[in-house]
């Protein structure tokens, strides 16, 4: 078998009249975790659906684990573990039940069942709602039993869509634990429209804006090459307005653009100044701080991170990266 | 063959894990025993001929409350993507879902067995009728499941799935019911596809090959376009 796993091929999706995915082009290796990036009606979930099998593309095509989409949706399915959005899952079924019914759908007999079952309950940690109703269960723990199906076969490629939406933060670290530790010996794509999200679970990650893949890199990658660096400096307000300490950094060299208000607390003054290039301005603002006889409380250096790029490709046309 | 068996069963127990069933299994009970013992006693004939008459009239209203949710509910929850996308064959879901309802629907006809029972502790029961009303009960109550199937496949909404079945089932059932006011050619087309029509001979205690291809037919049928509609997703 090759080391692709997922090869799409100009994928297109129309429906009526709307484009919802538009010349969609691209590869997932072998054990890579992949983040879909994108605001809602991007086209992430069109994307999944259409890798498995659950709707066609207008034009385009796709393998995966080697199966083409058309030609063998049977065995691209076989291929996948799936979790669509909401996890929707048979809310009136004991989680066993569930499990159980997941294991014959998939193909797997006997002793085989017992022992994969087994295996998944201890991977999502499900042992103490094992014998409860999926509707009583919490939106965590459904989101549990959503990717202990999804794991049941073992299988390649997981596709999961929006697994930790609508989680409480910490249910969120647990699933995102989870996911990792699935991610190890597995070829993961995942949807998210938290930044935060991919930045931790992801190794590449795809912007998707209005049906297009506008980004593909790694979330460093990407920060690095849209990323000038920022410098924020926190002064003692004494009396002086924003626009008078904003004064006193105009006479740094090579700065592009300065910007001052005041602080939180109402006794600070907060300046950003962003450079021209990538040059390093702390030791200019302390010296130019000085000069002016202001007392300089605080200085650091931001990145742009990926929450910039990500609102600079998505709205607007899309231009800059990629 | 094991993943349509597998949705069926599925199908089968999650109505025992909700109210439909057994609202269904008592409306269709408690219905049967008023209409049938109200005028029982006035015939005074061991003959369960009544009962079949009241049970095709029943199941007419009662069969599409079981079948409206098959797919529509499936479709609303969004657990058909989880469906649909394991390594089964729209076919295989639109038969299994069949199969699971046709369980149920088996369960409630041999609950009711106990009404020839007692008649035949009454009089002198003849089975034979019994034997093919109950084939005449099977028969038109898989094709007015199968249309319940395929209204539950056009929608996302049990109510309209629920109504739509309802609509065509009863439309079947009252085709040959005005005949006389009617020009003898098209009457004999409406008689020929009335639903009620075809049963009352088998509940008389014939069974003739031309009722049982009928309905078996208007079950394949509407299994077909219920595939159809499920299969039509993809290319929307």
């Amino acid at each position: 078998m090759s080391d692709v796993m997922i090869e799409a091929q100009g994928l297109t999706k129309h429906y009526g009249s709307v484009t919802a995915l538009e010349n969609a082009t691209f590869e997932v290796k072998r054990g890579e975790v992949v983040g879909f990036l994108g605001p809602n009606g991007a086209g992430k979930t069109t994307t999944m659906k259409i890798l498995t099998c659950f709707i066609a593309p207008s034009s385009g095509s796709a393998r995966v684990s080697g199966a083409d989409i058309f030609d063998d949706p049977i065995a691209v399915r076989q291929a996948i573990g799936y979790l669509p959005e909401n996890t929707p899952l048979y809310t009136e079924m004991l989680v066993l039940e569930y499990l159980e019914y997941v294991a014959r759908m998939r193909g797997l007999r006997g002793a085989q069942t017992n022992s994969r079952i087994r295996t998944v309950v201890e991977e999502a940690a499900l042992g103490d709602v094992i014998g409860k109703s999926i509707g009583e269960l919490s939106k965590g723990f459904r989101q549990r039993v959503g990717l202990a199906q999804a794991l049941i076969h073992e299988p390649p490629v997981l596709i999961l869509d929006e697994p930790m939406s609508g989680l409480d933060p910490n249910q969120a670290v647990e699933i995102r634990e989870l996911i990792r530790e699935i991610g190890r010996e597995r070829t993961i794509i995942l949807s998210t429209h938290n930044l935060a999200e991919v930045q931790v679970t992801c190794g590449r990650v795809l912007i998707i804006s209005q049906g297009r893949i506008v980004a593909d890199d790694t979330p460093e990658e990407l920060a690095a090459r849209a990323g000038k660096p920022r410098f924020i400096a926190t002064l003692q307000k004494n009396g002086h307005s924003p626009a008078q300490v904003r004064d006193a950094f105009s006479s740094i060299e090579s700065v592009q653009s300065i910007d001052g208000h005041v602080g939180p607390t109402a006794k600070e003054i907060v300046i950003e100044l962003i450079p021209k290039g990538n040059q390093d301005l702390r030791a200019a603002i302390f010296r130019a701080a000085v000069a002016a006889d202001l007392v300089l409380l605080g200085l650091e250096q931001r990145g742009e991170n990926l929450e910039d790029i990500f609102r600079q490709l998505t709205t607007g046309n899309g231009e800059g990266v990629s | 063959m094991r993943h349509v068996v597998t949705i069926g069963a599925r199908q089968f127990r999650s109505y025992f894990n909700g109210p439909v069933a057994y609202i269904v299994i008592c409306i269709v009970m408690l219905t049967l025993g008023f209409f049938f013992w109200k005028t029982f006693f006035l015939f005074g004939r061991a003959s369960a001929r009544e009962m079949f008459r009241w049970l095709g009239l029943i199941l007419v209203f009662a069969l599409p409350a079981l079948t409206m949710g098959l797919l529509a509910e499936e479709k609303r929850t969004g657990t058909i993507e989880l469906l649909i996308t394991m390594p089964v064959t729209e076919a295989q879901v639109i038969v299994g879902k069949f199969l699971g309802v046709f369980g149920l629907y088996a369960v409630l006809l041999a609950m009711t067995i106990f009404y020839p029972i007692s008649v035949s502790t009454l009089g002198d029961l003849d089975w034979g009728p019994v034997l093919s009303g109950y084939v005449g009960l099977l028969l038109q109550g898989s094709a007015i499941l199968a249309i319940g199937l395929m209204a539950s496949s056009w929608t996302n909404n049990q109510l309209i799935a629920l109504f739509v079945a309802l609509t065509l089932s009863v439309f079947f059932w009252v085709l040959d019911k005005f005949l006389p006011l009617l020009p003898t050619n098209a009457a004999s087309v409406l008689e020929w596809l009335s639903f009620d029509y075809h049963f009352q001979s088998m509940a008389r205690g014939v069974i003739d090959l031309r009722d049982v291809l009928f309905f078996v037919s208007v079950t394949v049928f509407a299994l077909a376009l219920a595939f159809r509609a499920l299969e039509s997703r993809r290319w929307s």
